[in-house]
């Protein structure tokens, strides 16, 4: 993975940038010692790692802003990091870079019922948004698997997801308002407590930025009644086509569930060994259809449920009759990752989005594949919307294997694009499917959004090295290319 | 200040029907220093500041369902489709846009049902469900537009979870084609409700009527509607239940499988009881009335200029009552308090303008002056100024999409 070359002159004036970073945010909030860096080295795609220059704890708005005005100044790259949870790669530190970490902005600051709304700092970690409305029956709907650590921060950066998304939206379709701070150290407001902006969606452009268009220091999110009820589908499926066969059924009689997830055979097994969940042994595919609301609808619906199930060739269907028994049937699937991580030394978790109707191909592909690579592969599934998590299981210690893993993941993704799909569905681009961008997008395309960079930060120093394969200067982007169209208007008067 | 050149008649406009056509158009105005106004069907032509432009680029002939795809819930189609072509699709397969468009051409004195799907996403158009559903923002999924380069550029994709890049849909929607000419869209769709029931609550009003939303709202009873209209508005629906009231009407709407419907129905009557003599509409009364709220049909009367303003839903009653009392504003309130639209006097030389700017500026907010005659529009902001950090972005964004301010220039105010 090639990163941006580090700048010499950067390195050589560490002693004096620690020094002056010190009087920019005083106390703990800079962390100098190589001990103390190694612990930022590398997020959750562990196979990269880079120890940063310095790392730097600002404790309030003012302190980031200062931060990034002098690295502005001069001409220092800035890594922002959340919890340190992303599976691409985005909080990759450089070796010239200043990781700065929000973690010490960590208050939710206020909670607004009556507007339905949250305000937080960015380094409130995702459930517990959840877990400070709860009390008066409410919660923030999106639920990436890692919210017990993930921030809002990071997620605003990432637009992270989850498996209610169908229903529920992702970060972007729950925002209200950000603040943030521009590289050159301005404070911007976004948003507020209302609906929608006046002009430009910037809010909405820069949920998903990855981390390179400015850094979020406040957020308000909308928060949600928790539904009356819920209740699990756990139903297994001779084949994957069966399966997707029902959840084609499910959406066509009008029904959108909370959640919708599909397991194949290995991903069964190695969950069923771990958490002993009482899932089917003896199917290829596994659905859990989750349903909630008010109680009249829940019940109404599940029963419809097992009906299409049935239909669809279904060999087993257990509705949960309890909350325990729900989360039981949950239980299996949350776990798929470490249970996958049990049976194999190391895995690699892929995250490409497909037209749910071509997974049959798509799987039956991904085998082929498999055996070519000599590589085994278990994939779970947010079967309601398409987004594909293949885990490749390999040994970082076997020579070559994790190489092969790469090679394979990147042709599993260049597959889901070549079947009208895309790249990430909520994991994002980071340094991992950089390279990969190419695949979907045009260099017209690509430098239509690196105008928008250019727009936000137009030395280039927020978190490069992510999203783009190229990082074109502002400058070169800039120029107006004019040349007449092929198909011309004759007729036209020109003036 | 030279006098602005008259709008020109839509018939000098180029009107390519292929994608290629369209870039052509826009190279060809790069290479001659012309600038573009861009329409669909025209029918929210007085949106927005009047474009000073001798071409208009018509998208009406680029249309067509490209791609339905039901069990994916999702449709592509050329900018220039009509919205009610596509709903003619979507409710053969019992399926609908969740962001309600709503329908204004009447508002602009044009027809009805004639708007396009182009137009709807670069208005970011959204009915009385944005509580709950979204705007066209939350439903784009994918785009192709031509920016004032003259370049053909796609972003999103056909798939509803992507993360892939920027999200330019969102930044196109609702940018008014100052941006780009968007040529083909795909959009999310979702199941149309089986059954909608709406609770009609009357004579609550003020604080009253806020408690009442906010109390559905608030309960787990998923309410999909939630707006209040003073007994003068009620009085001009077609629902007879409604006009017939004679009194002010706070309606909630429920909708979803027929079972739960009712379930909700009956435990959202129960909370509201307190609050005064109860009513409910069915399945064609409620489409009628929330299309009513939606077009803001019930204030629209002469060519009074008409406001459009997102609040936080706490303080939409306040903000009503001071626009009320300073500027004899009529008021309906929607998004349970949050968005108000405000018809006031055409006698008011500048719309109201200041006054409405100052009743948002503490509560925070925006709003957009959607109707006035051009003197108007050509002398106060249609839409919310924005704050200087904000407008150095917007001009640099524009920068990146229309170097030459070609696309629609000054529609969305003065240009940086």
């Amino acid at each position: 993975m090639k990163m941006p070359e580090a700048d010499a002159g950067v390195l050589a004036r560490r002693d004096a940038i620690v020094r002056d970073l010190r009087r920019l945010v005083p106390g703990e909030g800079v962390i100098a010692e190589e001990a103390g860096r190694r612990v930022y080295e590398s997020d959750g795609l562990t196979a990269y790692r880079q120890l940063p220059l310095v790392v730097v704890l600002p404790e309030d708005t003012e302190q980031v802003s200062r931060v990034l005005r002098y690295c502005r100044d001069n001409a220092i790259k800035v890594v922002p990091r959340g919890a340190g949870t992303s599976l691409s790669g985005g909080a990759l530190p450089l070796a010239d870079g200043v990781v700065l970490g929000l973690a010490k902005l960590n208050r939710v600051l206020e909670i607004d019922y009556a507007n339905r709304c949250a305000v937080v700092q960015p380094g409130v970690a995702n459930l517990a948004i959840s877990d400070a409305v709860a009390g008066a029956g409410y919660y923030y709907a999106p639920d990436p698997s890692s919210q017990v650590a993930c921030t809002i921060g990071g997620n605003v950066a990432e637009n992270s997801g989850g498996v209610h998304c169908l229903k529920y939206g992702l970060t972007t379709n729950n925002l209200l308002g950000v603040e943030m701070v521009l590289m050159d150290g301005e404070v911007i407001r976004l948003g507020g407590r209302h609906l929608d902006a006046g002009g430009y969606d910037l809010l909405g452009l820069v949920t998903g930025s990855e981390g390179l268009l400015g850094v979020v220091t406040e957020v308000t999110v909308r928060i949600l009644r928790r539904p009356a009820t819920a209740r699990a589908l756990l139903m297994g499926f001779p084949s994957s086509e069966a399966a997707g066969g029902c959840v084609a059924a499910v959406i066509a009689a009008g029904i959108v569930p909370g959640g919708m997830e599909m397991m194949d055979r290995p991903a069964i097994h190695a969950a069923e060994d771990f958490v002993h969940a009482g899932y089917p042994l003896d199917v290829d595919a596994l659905l859990i259809v989750e349903l909630d609301g008010p109680e009249a609808e829940v019940d109404h619906l599940v029963a419809r449920v097992g009906e299409i199930a049935g239909a669809c060739g279904a060999v087993s269907v257990r509705a949960s009759e309890t909350e325990a028994e729900r989360l039981l049937f949950w239980a299996g699937r949350k776990a798929a990752f470490p249970a996958v991580g049990r049976i194999s030394p190391d895995y690699y978790c892929m995250d490409g989005t497909i037209p749910r109707h071509r997974l049959p191909e798509v799987l039956a592909r991904m085998a082929e594949m498999s055996s070519r690579y000599r590589l085994r592969v278990a994939n779970v599934f947010h079967a309601g919307d398409g987004n594909l998590h293949p885990l490749i299981l390999y040994d970082a210690n076997a020579p070559g294997e994790l190489e092969a893993a790469e090679a394979f993941g990147a042709e599993i993704l260049t597959l889901c694009v070549a079947v009208g799909g895309v790249l990430t569905g909520e994991h994002g681009v980071g340094v991992e499917k950089r390279d990969l961008m190419g695949s979907m997008f045009s260099d017209t395309d690509l430098a239509a959004q690196q105008r928008l960079k250019c727009a936000f930060d137009p030395d280039l120093l927020l978190n490069p090295g992510k999203v783009f394969p190229v990082l074109h200067r502002c400058a070169e982007l800039g120029r107006v290319h004019v040349h007449r169209g092929e198909t011309r208007f004759a007729d036209l008067p020109r003036f | 200040m030279p006098a602005p050149l008259p709008v020109p008649p839509m018939t000098a406009a180029l009107r390519p029907d292929t994608e290629d056509a369209v870039v052509a158009a826009v190279a060809d105005a790069l290479a001659d220093d012309a600038v573009l106004e861009i329409v669909g069907r025209g029918t929210k032509r007085g949106l927005g500041h009047a474009v000073r432009a001798r071409r208009v680029l018509d998208l009406s002939a680029l249309s067509g369902i490209v791609l339905y795809e039901p069990e994916e819930l999702v449709l592509s189609a050329r900018a220039g489709t009509t919205l009610s072509d596509i709903q003619a699709a979507l409710a053969e397969r019992n399926q609908a846009l969740a962001f309600e468009p709503p329908d204004w051409g009447p508002l602009y004195g044009g027809p009805a049902r004639a708007g396009t799907l182009g137009g709807a996403v670069a208005a970011n158009l959204s009915g009385p469900a944005r509580i709950r559903s979204g705007a066209a923002r939350d439903h784009v999924l994918g785009l192709r537009a031509v920016t004032g380069r003259g370049e053909l550029v796609k972003t999103g994709g056909r798939v509803v979870k992507n993360v892939t890049g920027y999200d330019l849909c969102k930044l196109l929607t609702g940018s008014m084609g100052t941006l780009a000419a968007l040529t083909e869209i795909t959009v999310k769709v979702l199941p149309a409700p089986e059954k909608i029931r709406t609770l009609l609550v009357l004579g609550a009003d003020g604080a009253m009527a806020l408690a009442a939303m906010e109390t559905a709202l608030q309960s787990p009873h998923d309410v999909s509607g939630a707006a209040h209209l003073p007994a003068y508005a009620a009085a001009r629906s077609a629902v007879s239940y409604v006009s017939g009231a004679g009194a002010s009407v706070t309606a909630l709407r429920v909708e979803g499988p027929a079972p739960s419907v009712e379930a909700r129905c009956l435990a959202l009557k129960t909370l509201l009881a307190g609050f005064g003599p109860l009513e409910e509409l069915h399945f064609r009364n409620s489409r009628t009335l929330w299309a009513e709220i939606g077009s803001a049909s019930l204030l629209v009367r002469g060519g009074d200029p008409l406001w459009r303003i997102s609040v936080p839903p706490t303080a939409g009653p306040r903000v009503g009552a001071v626009l009320a009392r300073t500027l004899g504003a009529e008021i309906v309130a929607d998004w349970g308090g949050g968005l108000l639209w405000a018809r006031v006097p055409a006698a008011l030389e500048d719309a109201g303008h200041a006054s409405v700017r100052a009743a948002i500026a503490r509560p925070g907010g925006h709003a957009t002056l959607v109707r006035a005659n051009d003197a108007v529009r050509a002398s106060v902001p249609v839409f919310q100024p924005p704050a200087p950090g904000i407008a150095r972005l917007n001009a640099r964004i524009r920068d990146g999409f229309d170097p030459k301010r070609i696309l629609n220039p000054g529609r969305m105010g003065a240009e940086p």
